[in-house]
């Protein structure tokens, strides 16, 4: 844990403290959080799957289902509020990163989930969504990653591989696709995944930990398209492949790919780069990497992101970093609270009309005016002392420079 | 500080002055201060700043030169004013790019000092006009003072500071020479330096020096006849303070957060001219105003969305160029029927355009601006102070309706101020808002349960049912929603009722709008002079030009530009002449062209500035001799 002399006060709390809890007496069951919509996702889709684990893991959080809010874009996955008999808000492609965040940061009793796609969230809403991740709000984004446009039927998507062929790339790809956990870390996320739709238990565990975590989780999931991108993942689903190519990430454990005479492990090079060895073979110039997610220093994460390529020789998966910083919503928070506490006793919504710097025209003698000057009624100094003479003083008249484009 | 002047005293109505220099000599501090002490006097005034877009322009040159209008009078003011009487230029680009507006017979103050060749050359004058005798010939009356010198010398005893920082004070010279010229008192400057440079005594000692040098000064020299006095303005009774736009414009949101009983949430982005009510709004956090400052604008408005999705008053602040931005969010709003304040502090466009200057041409993008049939409410501020009451309506509207509102000022109202008469909390409108709690229809085998989108009969806005709300869970979004029970519905009489039930809603605001308020005081107008947004005070002076001529003009102003008062297409049609002025390419003219079928006749000027009162003068002479020339029998 990592708290900052100086910053927003508390000690890490859980990312669903604050969020009012179901009466003892109420059991939800997966019942309760399935709306009365029908599914229209496609036969086979894998949104089928992350939904029913997202159903089945929702009562287990144990907070009231009122207290819940479901945020999404635009795209196959990001139907997926409207499944869930929570609030929820289906919104605009790429934004809810945005939208989220205001609602996030105005209710502290709510827990905020982003449901998100690919394109939805590294194109299109790139922008909010490095922004919301920097910011640490305490969101929990669950980002769909088919390698795929599916809703708009099969264009690449930012992660597509480059020769992909797609309904918009007949001659393949040649944009270089993002690594959605190399960027997550490479914008200052406290908490980032990856898992996968069909293997339930790791989806499930990783969303239990995303959502204790206080601040902005992001979960990538794997999600196969069987229309537009058909096997995407399938080398990480065959029993056998998957043995040999999944990394699974555990906290304190060395990166192991594989088992018995077969299973590498990832160490950590001379050089400085990590590289994955059979076990046995373990050189002294190399030294085993331990996993530690909630390592301050996020290089080991985003080398082991980096160990994915689009072959999949190796997929690192479940929790790449998790570490504890202030998030934003709480920050704001306590600066308004702050501010309405150290008012002392309220500040009149009068006093504040008046400002400053007043004067009283007197009915009964017309013209007369008696000017008065009085304190303060910003919570900021209005004017910080300065030390040039008056030409700095300009910026406190507000007008004179503003830079303009 | 007491008065030893022997000079004499002659009493004007009326006075505009204008101060220019360089982007560093701090003539909108100057201009602010004298506005200041200027109000306390019980003047009325308005004002203009007039600053380049760029934040410090190379020195001395002409895109560097920042100006500040004021305009106090001993009756109310409109506008602030066409044409200064008093040119106060700190340096040559501030002359060369002022003295246009000067009529001949003007008073011009001029810092000689400042009149160096190298200068002079810098804006390309080849002689120095202060000696050429230009000036005077042109019938100006010119007093070319070393105002530099005079405050490096009255600052002699500052042994700490270097000579820069002396002569950085001839701003606080030239504003006590103003303020004894004018008989200003200028105690409300000497607290304000007071309290900015409390901390400094040293600088706070060198400011108040040299202002009551510059007071002193006039005091002894010969150099001016006579000095002025305006009387204060019969101002109705109240608290007044001086405010700009951007100012009001705050203050009414957050009154009207407190009176609607809903914490205040901004998401803006920064852009001119709208950055004020961010920086001012950030300061209020003790009145429960959260501001976050959005990577974009599109980010912006989703968080007041976000914000208003959980129960809050959801409000952007923006210009032109985000209001684009905006657009498709605005659009989401209008589709889950969710409060939502879009502030627009429009300026010169397209694009860039004229950031500091004014413009009203963003009227058609508030109003159509966004994909499929997209009706939100507009509202339009008119004057500085007027900001403060429209940022209420557009609150008031935004909650009862559950609609986004796009309130319009612009950069003239934004950075312009007036007095105001600062108005009591408890005669605010009341604004409460109730959140759904209870289910609001029954299924279809009876069991009470909430239907999202089951609307109010008289003002047809949906519940608004905040998250944390049990049994009332429901999901909204952009997908068209089936009418009442807002399940997704692609069903084609769905989607034309819908679309029916977004507009019906729109114009059903206006069963609650007051009646217009016309302006005809003999009621023999037959030609009505229209107007919306910052119009509003070059047309009052205009009006009132034109009827101290004798000739009869009516006068009506909107507020509301979507929906349309009732009670308008009436009003068009009982004048002979419409004339709507516009700083835009006639904007509102094609819209009630098209709604009223009236002919409208626009007249439209799109240069960065307010209409000045005689040209529109001119204008509504124009159209009354047309309509004469009509009768006259061929
Ligand atoms: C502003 C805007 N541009 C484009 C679209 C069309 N569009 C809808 S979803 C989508 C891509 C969705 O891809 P992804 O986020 O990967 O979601 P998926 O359908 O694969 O789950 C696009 C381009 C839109 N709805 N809005
Ligand atoms: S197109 Fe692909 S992602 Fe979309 S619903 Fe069908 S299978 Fe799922
Ligand atoms: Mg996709």
């Amino acid at each position: 844990m990592t708290t900052r002399a100086g910053a927003a006060p508390a000690p890490p709390r859980s990312g669903l403290a604050g969020v009012p809890t179901a009466p003892v007496d109420v059991t939800l069951t997966k019942k309760e959080f399935t709306s009365d919509q029908e599914v229209r996702w496609c036969p086979g889709c894998g949104d089928y799957a992350v939904l029913a684990a997202v159903q089945g893991f929702l009562p287990e959080l144990g907070l009231r289902r009122e207290n819940i809010v479901f945020v999404s874009g635009i795209g196959c996955s990001s139907r997926f509020p409207y499944y869930l008999d929570t609030y929820g808000m289906h919104s605009i492609h790429g934004r809810a990163p945005a939208i989220a965040t205001g609602l996030a940061t105005a209710r502290e009793d709510l827990s905020v989930w982003v449901v998100t796609g690919d394109g939805d969230a590294l194109s299109i809403g790139g922008n909010h969504l490095i922004h919301a991740m920097r910011r640490n709000v305490n969101l929990t984004i669950l980002l769909f990653n088919n390698k795929i446009y599916g809703l708009t039927k099969g264009q690449y998507s930012p992660t597509s591989d480059v020769g992909a062929v797609t309904k918009s790339t007949p001659a393949g790809s040649v944009d270089h696709p993002f690594n959605p956990v190399s960027l997550a870390i490479g914008a200052e996320a406290t908490f980032v995944a990856r898992t996968m739709d069909s293997d339930r238990a790791h989806l499930t565990e990783v969303l239990r930990a995303a959502a204790a975590h206080r601040g902005t989780a992001l979960v990538e999931i794997y999600q196969n398209c069987p229309i537009f991108n058909d096997g995407a993942f399938q080398l990480l689903k065959d029993k056998d492949q998957a043995e040999a190519r999944i990394a699974h990430l555990r906290a304190g454990e060395p990166v192991r790919v594989g088992s018995g005479e077969l299973a590498q492990v990832v160490v950590r090079e001379r050089s400085g780069r990590l590289g994955v060895v059979p076990e046995h073979e373990v050189t002294r110039s190399q030294q085993v990497l331990v996993h530690d997610p909630h390592d301050p220093d996020p290089s080991a994460a985003f080398a082991l992101s980096r160990l994915d390529d689009p072959s999949m020789q190796h997929m690192p998966m479940g929790i790449f970093r998790q570490v504890d910083r202030p998030t934003y919503d709480d920050a704001v928070r306590a600066q308004v609270d702050a501010a309405v506490t150290s008012a002392g006793t309220v500040v009149s919504l009068d006093t504040l009309l008046r400002g400053r710097d007043t004067w009283t025209v007197d009915g009964t003698r017309p013209g007369e005016v008696e000017q008065t000057l009085e304190g303060e009624v910003t919570d900021g100094p209005i004017a910080a002392a300065g030390d040039a003479l008056v030409e700095e003083a300009d910026e406190v008249a507000g007008a004179d420079g503003p830079r303009t484009e | 500080m007491t008065d030893m002047s022997t000079t004499p005293l002659t009493q004007l109505d009326r006075v505009v002055i204008r101060f220019a220099g360089d982007s560093g000599d701090g003539m909108q501090l100057t201009g602010d201060r004298f506005t200041s002490d200027t109000a306390a006097l019980g003047n009325d005034l308005s004002t203009l700043p007039n600053f380049p877009a760029e934040i410090r322009a190379p020195q001395g040159t002409l895109p560097g030169v920042s100006s500040f209008q004021v305009h106090f009078a001993d009756h109310d003011v409109a506008t602030p004013g066409d044409a200064p009487d008093v040119l106060v230029a700190m340096n040559p680009a501030a002359l060369k790019a002022n003295l246009a507006d000067l009529p001949r017979g003007g008073t011009l103050i001029v810092n000689a000092d400042e009149f160096s060749r190298r200068n002079l050359a810098k804006v390309g004058y080849a002689a120095n006009p202060l000696e050429d005798g230009s000036l005077t010939g042109a019938g100006y009356h010119l007093h070319a003072l070393p105002l530099t010198s005079m405050t490096v010398e009255a600052l002699a005893p500052f042994t700490t500071l270097t000579r820069k920082e002396k002569e950085r004070a001839k701003n606080m010279l030239a504003l006590g020479l103003l303020s004894w010229l004018y008989s200003r008192d200028t105690a409300g400057t000497e607290a304000f330096l007071q309290a900015k440079f409390g901390g400094a005594p040293e600088i706070l000692e060198a400011n108040l020096t040299a202002l009551r040098a510059g007071h002193a000064y006039g005091e002894t020299t010969e150099d001016f006849a006579v000095r002025y006095q305006v009387a204060p303005a019969a101002m109705p009774p109240g608290t007044y303070r001086t405010i700009t736009g951007n100012q009001a414009l705050a203050l009414g949101l957050v009154a009207a957060s407190e009176r609607a009983g809903l914490p205040l949430v901004l998401g803006s982005y920064p852009i001119t001219p709208a950055s004020d009510i961010l920086h001012q709004l950030s300061t209020l956090k003790r009145h429960g105003v959260t501001t976050l400052q959005a990577e974009d604008e599109i980010a912006a408005v989703g968080m007041a969305l976000g914000a208003s999705f959980g129960g809050a008053l959801g409000v952007t602040t923006t210009s032109g160029p985000g209001l684009a931005l905006k657009s498709e969010t605005i659009g989401l709003a209008v589709a889950t029927e969710l409060p939502l304040v879009v502030v627009d502090i429009q300026r010169g466009g397209p694009s860039t355009g004229l950031p500091t200057k004014t413009e009203q041409a963003d009227l058609l993008q508030a109003m159509y601006g966004r994909n499929g049939e997209s009706p939100v409410a507009v509202v339009a501020a008119q004057s500085p102070t007027d900001c403060f009451d429209a940022a209420i309506e557009a609150v008031r509207i935004a909650t009862t309706y559950r609609t986004p509102v796009i309130l319009l000022s612009d950069g003239y109202l934004g950075n312009g101020s007036e007095p105001w008469n600062v108005p009591s909390s408890a005669d605010l409108p009341d604004l409460t808002v109730t959140f759904a709690t209870e289910p609001n229809d029954l299924d279809d085998e009876g069991r009470p349960v909430f239907h999202p989108y089951r609307r109010d009969e008289a003002t047809l806005a949906r519940p608004w049912a905040i998250p944390g709300t049990p049994g009332l869970e429901h999901r909204i979004g952009g997908i068209e929603k089936a009418d009442v029970t807002g399940h997704i519905s692609y069903d084609p009489d769905n989607h034309d009722r819908m679309v029916r039930l977004r507009q019906a809603k729109i114009d059903r605001i206006a069963d609650t709008l007051p009646p217009l308020q016309v302006d005809d005081p003999t009621g023999e107008a037959r030609v009505l002079v229209l107007g919306w947004g910052s119009t509003y005070g070059p047309i009052a002076a205009a009006t009132r030009l034109v009827r101290a001529t004798g000739a009869h003009v009516a006068r009506a102003h909107l507020r509301h530009l979507n929906p349309l008062p009732a009670d308008l297409g009436d009003l068009l049609r009982r004048y002979d002449r419409v004339v709507l002025p516009e700083m835009n390419l006639g904007q509102l003219a094609l819209l009630l062209r098209g709604r009223y079928l009236v002919d409208v006749h626009s007249h439209t000027a799109v240069r960065g500035l307010p209409f000045t009162a005689a040209e529109l003068a001119q204008v509504l002479h124009e159209h009354l001799l047309a309509l004469a020339a009509q009768e006259v029998p061929v």
